[in-house]
């Protein structure tokens, strides 16, 4: 039997969850959500976190835009993404949810962009 | 230049967006955005990190993309927007004075104001650092700012003091991009950020967080070279035994945030000593008729998601207000009771609630399990139990309308010559009672 006790970061309100492993069966008490049991469960077998970071951008209102991994990716392999990241290269225009690097490190995870910029025009008046 | 709008909204973030967009709702035609940056979308730009819109959208999203949403339904609209366009004041005639590269000087008439400028982070100068000015000295968003936006890396070797949420994300951002963060220091003896980023920026990468600590100098003559931390006692006075030299190249401040209020004293808002936002009511009515306010120029909020709820009731505000529709008697008057720091709207005119008004509030010191309690007179019209609340954390409170009315002497909203009535807001612990769950 494991125990462990642990905080929820789905969201802001952090619950203290308490994780239980008895003969195989995990039990999660202190969620007030579903995320939480699920967050708790991942935690205990194979931790998980989404990356955001920014990547060189060509053309844009600013020289970088922000990405993100489109779901948790697990926590050992943040710095190896960070390094491909750190070379990828794009050219406007590009639009939020546009993929940048497709299963990166074969997680089966796509990093995706997260805010549009058309390129051009910045002036609506 | 002189234009003449229905409503001009100031500052193109989250609230000012949220606001413009209910206002629009609302039926309001004519529209105008005033945005200093280059781009809609104020602070959230650059907070790149994930966890906004998980109470508006039901999903988490980054900033940017909790942005974009009001970006795309403003741009389904006639709302105008002027970017790169800096307000200067607001004159004794409610006209806004304002500059930009594309119009130079420009007055504008508009029937009602929307004042949503946000906050400032607190500098260096605010808490008062011993010692050289070398660069190197940032505050937490303006490095966010840099990395995020600008693509420069500002430091190294990093040390950050105050761990309020903005310092905590950016320990993790700048482990991230390669830079060592040695510690983070706090004065307090509890983090004033949410625990999820203590765990997620901060255990995560092994970042030690130290309480109880302060910096009592910086030292380097061009660039930061090192700083002196210490200790502090109960009194938050340094312990001179405890002093240590850390070497760093570079100091992040992420002390404070102060709403920005030097457009509002120009139009003489009101402000409040607790929130240093305006004090406003239920449709966050400031004392200026015609001019409303939002969003963290009202009071420092800690989710996003709670800006825009609050920024659509100032743009249904503005639209009654357009309407001829508003009625500026005030009817009640909330009061911060035990344990209680600030509760806003301070003010309310019960003929402008449909059903239910929210009160944001905030608690002077850590609570337990406590029940939160709004008291007319000797009649409790609302309470709400809470297992935990922390001075970080921005309380909602819902009072029924009904209960309001049920327990006040109103008189018809004309009667000039009414005293508000006050409601209390009060927190009560409930750790020692056994009779509780």
């Amino acid at each position: 039997m494991t125990q462990q006790e642990m905080i929820c970061i789905c969201c802001p309100i952090g619950c203290n969850l308490s994780v239980e492993k008895i003969d195989g069966v995990i039990r999660v008490t202190g969620n007030k959500c579903p995320r939480g049991k699920a967050y708790a469960e991942q935690e205990l077998l194979n931790p998980e976190r989404i990356v955001t970071t920014t990547v060189k951008l060509t053309g844009g209102l600013y020289p970088v835009i922000p990405v993100k991994t489109g779901r948790p990716i697990p926590k050992t392999k943040i710095f190896e993404v960070m390094d491909i990241l750190s070379n990828v290269e794009i050219t406007v225009p590009v639009h939020i949810g546009d993929v940048v690097v497709k299963n990166i490190l074969d997680t089966g995870v796509d990093v995706v962009i997260t805010k549009n910029d058309m390129g051009g025009e910045y002036e609506r008046s | 230049m002189t234009k003449q709008y229905d409503l001009v909204v100031i500052g193109g973030g989250p609230a000012g967006m949220a606001a413009a967009l209910s206002a629009k709702q609302h039926g309001v035609e004519n529209i105008l955005i005033l945005e200093r940056d280059k781009e809609l979308g104020g602070i959230l730009n650059q907070c790149i990190h994930n966890g906004f819109g998980v109470h508006h959208f039901k999903e988490e999203l980054t900033g940017p993309e909790y942005s974009a949403r009001f970006i795309t339904e403003i741009q389904k609209t006639s709302i105008e927007i002027m970017l790169d366009t800096m307000v200067l004041k607001i004159d004794n005639h409610r006209q806004i004075h304002a500059i930009s590269p594309n119009h130079g000087y420009m007055v504008l008439k508009s029937k009602a104001i929307i004042l949503a400028m946000g906050c400032r982070e607190r500098t260096r100068g605010a808490i008062r650092i011993y010692g050289s000015r070398p660069s190197g000295i940032y505050t937490a968003g303006t490095a966010q700012r840099l990395i995020n936006i600008n693509g420069y890396m500002p430091g190294k070797e990093i040390v950050i003091l105050g761990s309020g949420d903005i310092g905590l994300v950016m320990a993790r951002r700048m482990t991230l991009e390669g830079a060592q963060v040695k510690m983070v220091l706090e004065l307090q003896s509890r983090s004033n950020g949410t625990l999820r980023n203590i765990v997620q920026c901060l255990e995560d990468y092994h970042i030690p967080l130290y309480l109880n600590h302060t910096i009592v100098q910086i030292h380097g003559k061009n660039r930061v070279e090192g700083v002196t931390i210490a200790k502090v006692d109960e009194n938050l006075a340094p312990i001179k035994a405890s002093y240590q030299y850390i070497p760093c190249d570079t100091l992040l401040l992420s002390v404070g945030l102060i709403p920005e209020n030097e457009i509002s004293k120009s139009a003489r808002v009101k402000l409040d000593s607790r929130t240093r936002g305006p004090f406003v009511g239920e449709l966050r009515q400031t004392n200026i008729p015609g001019i409303f306010a939002c969003g963290n120029v009202l009071h420092v909020h800690d989710v996003v998601d709670f800006v825009s709820e609050e920024a659509a009731l100032a743009g249904y505000g503005a639209a009654r207000y357009i309407r001829g529709q508003f009625d500026t008697t005030i009817t009640h008057q909330t009061i911060n009771g035990e344990g209680v720091t600030y509760v806003l709207p301070q003010t309310m005119n019960i003929y402008h609630i449909e059903d239910t008004c929210n009160l944001y509030l905030r608690v002077n010191k850590p609570y337990g399990r406590c029940q939160i309690e709004a008291w007319i007179g000797n009649t409790l019209i609302a309470s709400k139990r809470e297992i935990r609340c922390l001075p970080s954390e921005m309380i909602n409170f819902k009072i029924r309308k009904e209960a309001i009315v049920g327990s006040s002497d109103l008189r018809p909203a004309q009667a000039i010559d009414q005293q508000p009535t006050q409601i209390i807001v009060k927190i009560v612990g409930m750790d020692r009672d056994p009779s509780l769950p």
